[in-house]
């Protein structure tokens, strides 16, 4: 048998449920676990993001000064980079607050919506972006699997297909939202 | 039809076909099963030729033109779907996306928007383009219909159904480019309007999210794409 290929999954600005939707491959992660190690992941218990790594699933938009470090600490780890879901692919939801400036956003998350309290916090937390971007605004991307979430079948099928040494045919399969 | 209409013949992705002289390529492609995408065309209304994605090759001519504006010639060589016109589609779609602010996952339409489905016909898997992030409005002062401009494509679809076939001209455009914007009425409110019937044609011939009924929520507002053909037809049978 072909030696496995390394597989990493993470989430910045995302909520998820890209994961959830990788969970629900179901009987299939058997085949997956098949062909892939997981070596980094929410799921497994591994702190420093590994060195050459095969494949990664980067969910969740770009948010922040860390999340920038780490988008490119991870391209600079992965062979193939898949931008994993709407968030990852168009900024979707945390998108939302692009509209404002980053003082209001916190005013209106911390003030005005808590009735009560009167603290912004800012210590020991990531520095918000003016705006939350897509991946693929700071490195490049080699896959875009796009869908909120994308369906467990469209994943599986982007996993075989990278591993299989072949480019996953997504525009027709996938769909925004 | 009058008899002194003229028989064209032309060809249209390597088929032969034949329209009368004052056929559009899209009517006459539409006519033969050859698939354009369309964005601002609909049956029964006038042509607006604003959205641009039913653009299609001329032999001889250097310049991509649209479809639905452009009237059949004798010998015509017309090419709707060559790698170039492809690419221009997908770029133009990019840039309706970039421009407005899309969200599918929270939208009232989604999983029904001719938008959102036109990404995945011209095989759109992200945006090159800068997202423009615009402040927009929305109109939630109508008692029946909220009108959110973030959504809006600006292919004018309402403002012509509420003008052409409902008779009350309550929507209109104003500004250009990259400002432009429906408006009800002189740019009052819709809740306001003394002209608007609440007849709701404008929400159901509207391709996107941008019109919806109150009270729906996120993936709850498909369209009733049957109205307008079904008023067509009565007209037509009336006449
Ligand atoms: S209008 Fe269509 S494309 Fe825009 S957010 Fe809603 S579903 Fe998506
Ligand atoms: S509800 Fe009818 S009358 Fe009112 S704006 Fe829409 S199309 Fe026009
Ligand atoms: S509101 Fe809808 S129908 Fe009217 S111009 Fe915008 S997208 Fe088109
Ligand atoms: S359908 Fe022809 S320009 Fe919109």
């Amino acid at each position: 048998m072909n030696k496995k290929l390394t597989l990493a999954t993470l989430w910045l600005d995302g909520c998820s449920g890209c994961h959830m939707s990788l969970v629900d491959v179901d009987e299939r992660l058997i085949d997956v676990a098949g062909i892939y190690d997981i070596v980094f992941s929410p799921l497994v218990d591994v702190k420093e993001f590994p060195e050459n790594v095969d494949v990664t699933l980067l969910e969740g938009a770009i948010s922040t000064d860390e999340d920038v470090e780490m988008v490119k600490r991870v391209r600079k780890s992965t062979k193939t980079l898949i931008a994993f879901g709407d968030c990852a692919v168009t900024a979707n939801v945390p998108s939302m607050r692009n509209q404002f400036k980053v003082e209001d956003v916190f005013k209106r998350g911390y003030l005005e919506t808590t009735p009560g309290n009167d603290i912004i916090p800012s210590v020991n937390i990531p520095k918000l972006l003016e705006k939350a971007y897509p991946v693929h605004n700071f490195v490049h991307v080699d896959v875009f699997l796009h869908g909120c979430p994308p369906s467990a079948d469209n994943i599986f099928y982007t996993l075989v297909e990278i591993a299989e040494g072949r480019t996953p045919e997504l525009s027709k399969r996938a769909r925004f939202g | 039809m009058s008899s002194s209409v003229k028989i064209k013949t032309l060809t249209i992705d390597e088929r032969q076909v034949g329209a009368r002289e004052d056929q559009t390529i899209l009517d006459v492609a539409r006519e033969n099963g050859i698939k354009i995408p369309t964005l601002c065309s609909l049956k029964g209304l006038s042509a607006y030729g604003g959205c641009r994605m039913c653009i299609v090759e001329i032999a001889g001519t250097p310049k991509l033109l649209p479809s639905c504006m452009t009237t059949v010639e004798e010998g015509m060589v017309v090419t709707t779907n060559s790698d170039r016109i492809k690419k221009y589609r997908r770029s133009l779609l990019e840039l309706y996306f970039s421009e407005r602010n899309h969200v599918c996952s929270v939208c009232a339409t989604n999983g029904y928007c001719e938008l959102q489905s036109m990404a995945q016909e011209v095989e759109m898997t992200h945006v090159h383009f800068p997202y423009m992030y615009p402040q927009l409005d929305i109109d939630a002062t109508h008692e029946r219909f909220i009108l959110d401009h973030n959504r809006c494509i600006s292919c004018t679809r309402c403002v012509r159904v509420c003008d052409e076939i409902e008779g009350a001209h309550t929507l209109d455009i104003k500004d250009r480019g990259i400002d432009i914007r429906v408006i009800t009425d002189l740019d009052h409110p819709w809740g306001e309007s003394e002209t608007c019937t609440q007849c709701g044609k404008c929400v159901h011939v509207c391709p996107t999210g941008a019109l919806i009924e109150r009270g729906k929520s996120v993936g709850e507002m498909s369209k009733r794409k049957q109205l307008l053909p079904y008023l067509t037809k009565m007209r037509e049978a009336h006449e």
